[in-house]
This record gives C-alpha cells, sequence and structure tokens, in this order.
C-alpha cells in the first residue's frame, strides 16, 4: 500500500471528505455534555419558563402557549448556532486544522460536517421544544402541508444561521471569543414578536422588532401551526432566510478561506 | 534530495524569521532542525508542510513545489504538529479511522490499518477510550500514529518528545527509528541536543534567521574540538589561579577550570604537576568528549560577541 497508488482530490473523493467529517461532528457533539444539555435541557427549561412564570402576565389576545412556541423554537436555535460557533472555533484554533490541511483533503470538509452536525442538533432541539409544548397544552391544527412548510422554513433557517456560526467560529480567535460573537443570535429573538407582541414595546424597539428576520418567520410559523393571519410575512421570511442564507454562506466561506489561506 | 530547500525567506511584518535558509535532505534520512525559541522552527516545519507561504525561496518536498502544487505536496507527507492534533472525545481507534478515510482509503482498509497501528504503538488496550482519558505519551504516540496511516515518504515531527518523560520518550525513539528503518524520511525539530545526537544523520542550527551551523552530529563536535578536561577545586581564588597558568575557561560559580585536552595521560600528567610546582590544590579531574550541548554553547556565545563587537 502506497500513497501514491491512491487518487486523491475530485468529486467523489470530496463527498466522501464531508461525509467523515459530518459523522465526526455528530459523534462529538453527542459526546459534548455541554452541548447537548443546551439542545435537550434548555428547550424545556425555557418551554416551562414561558408557560408558567411569564405566560401569566403576558397578554397576547390567544392562550400564551399557542404564541409562544415558535419564539422558543427560534431562541434554541440560537443557542445551537452558537455551540457550532464554538465547535469550529475550537478547531481552528488547536492543531486540527494545521492536521486537516496538511492532508489532500477538500478543504471545506471540516465545516461542512459542522453545519451538518449542527442541523442535527437543532432538529433535535425543535422537535423537543414541539414535544414539551404539546405536552404542556400547545394544540397547533396546522394541516400536514403546514407542518411540512414549517419544518421547510425553519430548515431553512437553521441553516443560514448555522452558516453564520460557522463563519464566526472561522474568524474567533478562541473557543470564548466564538461565544462572545454568537451573543447577538441568542439576543435577537427578544427583539421580535417571538415573546410579547410587538405593539407593546416603546417606538424604537418596536421598529427593531418589526424589521428583523426573525420577526416574519414567527409570525409564519405561528400562522402555519396555529392559523393566526400570517400576511405577507410568508414571503418575507422566505426572502429573509434565503438572503440570509446567501449572505453567511459567503461570509463563512470567505472568512475560513481567509483564515486557512497561506 | 526529498527536501531540497533554497534561499527560504520568511517574514512576519518586520519580524525577519527567515533570512536564506537553505536545506538538503537526502531521502531516508533524519534531519533535525535546532534552535532557541523562536529560532523559527515551527515555521520552517509549516512552509515544508504547505501550512504557511514562504515570501521567498524555492520550496521543493518530494519533487514537488510546495507553493505551486500543495496538493502534490500533501499526498506525499504528514505532520506531527507541536501540539497533539487528535480529537479528545473520539476513542483512539475512531480518530484513526477517521484519518484513514480522509486519506481516502476505504472503510474497511481504514478499520485494517487502524489496528495495525494499534498495534505497533501499543494503544489496543486503550483503543476503545476516548483520548481525553489518554496520557500525555498516549496522546502523543497516537498522534505519530495517525501521521503515519498513509504511508507518507517525508514525516515532519515538531518537537516531538517535548513534555514527554524518559520512558515515552525512549517509546518514541523507538517508533522513529523503526520508520527510518523502513526507509521513511524524517525531519524532525527538538529542544533536545541528546535527542538529535541519537536520533539525526544530520544537524542543523538554526539561529538569527540562518543556518548558522550543520554537519553530523560527530562533525560538529570535532567543530569544538577534541577532548576536555575539567578540573574542580575546593575554592574560587584556587580555580582563577590555575586559570591563569594554564588557561582555558574558569566557572567562578562551580570552582571548575575547563581546558582542552588531547585526552592523553601524558597532558593529564603534565597540568597537574603544574599545578602542584605551583602550589595549587586539585579536588578532581574528569576528562570528557565534547557534547552538542558544548557545540550550541560555543556557537551562540561566539555570536553574543560578535554582536558586543559590532
Ligand atoms: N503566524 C504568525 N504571525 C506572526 N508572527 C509569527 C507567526 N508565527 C510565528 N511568528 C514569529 O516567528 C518567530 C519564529 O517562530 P517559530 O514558532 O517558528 O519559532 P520556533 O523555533 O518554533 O520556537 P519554539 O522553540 O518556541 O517552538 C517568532 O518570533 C514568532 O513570534
Ligand atoms: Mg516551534
Amino acid at each position: 500500500m502506497t500513497t501514491t497508488a491512491i487518487r486523491h482530490g475530485g468529486l467523489g473523493n470530496a463527498i466522501s471528505d464531508a461525509l467523515t467529517m459530518i459523522g465526526r461532528s455528530i459523534r462529538l457533539s453527542r459526546r459534548d455534555v455541554e452541548t447537548l444539555m443546551m439542545a435537550i435541557l434548555l428547550p424545556l427549561l425555557m418551554m416551562s419558563l414561558f408557560v408558567y412564570v411569564f405566560g401569566g402576565a403576558i397578554n397576547t389576545g390567544v392562550e400564551y402557549i399557542n404564541y409562544v412556541v415558535p419564539g422558543t423554537i427560534l431562541l434554541c436555535v440560537g443557542y445551537g448556532a452558537a455551540s457550532t460557533a464554538m465547535a469550529v472555533a475550537d478547531d481552528m484554533n488547536n492543531g486540527m486544522i494545521d492536521r486537516l490541511r496538511s492532508m489532500p483533503i477538500s478543504s471545506f470538509a471540516l465545516l461542512t460536517g459542522h453545519v451538518v452536525a449542527s442541523m442535527a442538533k437543532n432538529a433535535l432541539s425543535t422537535a423537543i421544544v414541539i414535544g414539551t409544548a404539546i405536552a404542556m397544552g400547545f394544540r397547533p391544527n396546522g394541516s400536514v402541508v403546514d407542518w411540512l412548510l414549517t419544518a421547510g422554513l425553519l430548515a431553512l433557517y437553521v441553516l443560514a444561521l448555522s452558516w453564520l456560526a460557522a463563519g464566526l467560529g472561522a474568524v474567533a480567535r478562541s473557543v470564548q471569543a466564538a461565544s462572545g460573537l454568537s451573543f447577538f443570535m441568542l439576543f435577537l429573538p427578544y427583539l421580535s414578536s417571538a415573546f410579547v407582541p410587538p405593539g407593546t414595546m416603546p417606538a424604537f424597539l418596536r421598529v427593531i422588532s418589526e424589521n428583523q428576520p426573525i420577526t416574519p418567520v414567527i409570525e409564519t410559523t405561528r400562522g402555519l401551526l396555529t392559523g393566526t393571519p400570517i400576511g405577507d410575512n410568508g414571503w418575507t421570511a422566505l426572502v429573509w432566510t434565503a438572503g440570509l442564507l446567501l449572505f453567511s454562506f459567503i461570509l463563512a466561506t470567505a472568512l475560513y478561506r481567509r483564515r486557512i489561506s497561506r | 534530495m526529498i527536501v531540497d530547500v533554497q534561499g527560504l525567506r520568511k517574514a512576519y511584518r518586520d519580524n525577519v524569521v527567515l533570512d536564506g535558509v537553505d536545506l538538503h535532505v537526502p531521502e531516508g534520512s533524519v534531519y533535525a532542525l535546532l534552535g532557541p525559541n523562536g529560532a523559527g522552527k515551527t515555521t520552517t516545519i509549516r512552509i515544508l508542510t504547505t501550512l504557511t507561504r514562504p515570501d521567498a525561496g524555492q520550496v521543493l518536498v518530494a519533487g514537488h513545489d510546495v507553493v505551486r502544487e500543495p496538493a502534490k505536496v500533501r499526498a506525499r507527507i504528514s505532520l506531527t504538529g507541536q501540539y497533539a492534533a487528535v480529537d479528545n472525545e473520539q476513542t483512539g481507534r475512531e480518530n484513526l479511522v477517521m484519518i484513514g478515510r480522509l486519506m481516502h482509503l476505504g472503510p474497511a482498509a481504514a478499520r485494517r490499518r487502524a489496528m495495525q497501528l494499534l498495534e505497533r504503538f501499543d494503544l489496543v488496550e486503550a483503543m476503545n477510550r476516548r483520548v481525553s482519558a489518554y496520557s500525555g505519551g498516549m496522546r502523543r504516540r497516537l498522534d505519530l500514529a495517525m501521521s503515519l496511516v498513509a504511508e507518507p515518504r517525508v514525516i515532519f515531527l515538531d518537537e516531538p518528545t517535548t513534555g514527554l518523560d524518559p520512558a515515552s520518550r525512549t517509546t518514541m525513539w523507538d517508533a522513529i527509528s523503526d520508520l527510518v528503518r523502513a526507509g521513511t524520511t524524517i525531519v524532525l525539530t527538538t529542544q533536545y541536543l541528546e535527542e538529535a545526537d541519537k536520533l539525526a544523520d544530520w544537524i542543523v542550527l538554526i539561529d538569527n534567521g540562518r543556518v548558522s551551523l550543520s554537519g553530523t552530529a560527530d562533525s560538529l563536535k570535532a567543530q569544538v574540538g577534541g577532548e576536555r578536561l575539567e578540573l574542580t577545586f575546593d575554592d574560587e581564588g584556587s580555580a582563577l589561579r590555575a586559570g591563569e597558568l594554564l588557561g582555558g575557561t574558569v566557572d567562578r560559580e562551580r570552582r571548575l577550570l575547563d581546558l582542552p585536552s588531547d585526552g592523553s595521560a601524558a597532558h593529564v600528567h603534565t597540568v597537574l604537576n603544574n599545578l602542584y610546582a605551583a602550589r595549587v590544590p586539585v579536588a578532581r579531574v574528569s576528562a570528557h568528549r565534547p557534547t552538542l550541548d558544548d557545540v550550541f554553547m560555543t556557537a551562540t556565545k561566539n555570536r553574543t560577541l560578535e554582536r558586543a563587537n559590532a
């Protein structure tokens, strides 16, 4: 067996590299206790907090649990993305990136691995939010098509956020820095229609809330699942998330390429 | 030459790290790069392994230019960096299989190769444990094993034994010697002169961005002269007086006089007679062959003197 007899490069190997790195990232996040707690316990805690603690005090015009589910999903997805940024930063700042770069493999396999693992992690969190919510009295009335549309929109949103996280992880000089850079992903949902109707906010916050990407995604999800009016939020949500995905992907690949450039 | 470097230069902003380095490594040899902290050893290794781009000079590794054909170079080399590149939360076996897959061995071949290496590096018992539970020596062995998955032609080792206890260091040395016997070329950096002395066919000292000394261990030792005679005295005054009488270098703190010698009994006899005649009592006498430490102490001392004179 000699190295020179083995072919490197080409599409087949690039796909195989990506699959190997996806397997690695999933294995690593499954074994990272902190990440796993975030993915499983956070949804449980957040749902309980919103429904039992804050829920009574917030008047949304509908049963609060029916109001708060989409926001909780997006909040947990933010935490998931932050942990992805930290995992990428970890790889970029220890010897692993050098080992990978000194090997004849496709250079984007590392990021692809993290992004796909991030999708899996967030799918788990989302399922737990919905499961918990239903146990607490959430009564969605969407059709199968509504659920599929919801899943599609959320998947697009998670993908966009995961690429953004990968980009942040690629520039961060440490795991802590990556966690700091991801702060806005955790904060943004609070400034949206996730937990309180924007109408109750002071004017300048209302402007932020009504014009940021999370609000239309939440309004659309809420509408699809519980039948509240969607209006033009559906298209706005689609354009926002698709745009964010494109932006994040380009940003992440550019930042990563710059970081590994020689 | 399997590694051929001509006029290599690299600066980080105005910090000139490599200022015209030439290296010629014959296939199948062990080549050691030495130098004080910050001398540019890691920078050199990073350039040779395609991770860092040189500013100037020609760098050929396994017949390919590292700047123009990095992919071809990468297919023929492996790197074990200064800091272990292993996944702590994967098992030893998972780490090895992953590298096998990334080196494009099929799934079965990758598993087979992983087993071979686990056996060779005495990691079979620990193979299903996560690396976070490994000792420093086991981690370093795994790190090296991961570099051997695809049987590279040139292996770059950046301080392979720094931080290891003597037993683990010996194990690493044995592993490296095995590779050499199998015909692999090895380029390593080290802080330990003993390591270079033991393993390397050719030693290069990088200092101030240039190769300041190079040669085989023996030829370098010959450069500082032959044997040395070491005389120890009971007090500092005697050591100083002996120095005035005989020349050589005095170490006041250790009450020592170090003299060049031809190692003959006659020379020792003359020295002791002279001291006796001058009534300078000697406590101990020992003769020793020069070590690489002497070589590099001399080299760095000369540089300090040159600087002081400039
Ligand atoms: N990426 C970088 N950016 C800026 N300066 C760098 C970079 N990498 C290395 N240097 C500088 O280059 C010089 C040589 O560093 P290098 O790591 O090659 O030394 P070394 O011989 O390996 O030292 P050590 O024995 O401590 O490992 C140092 O002054 C270091 O600060
Ligand atoms: Mg170094």
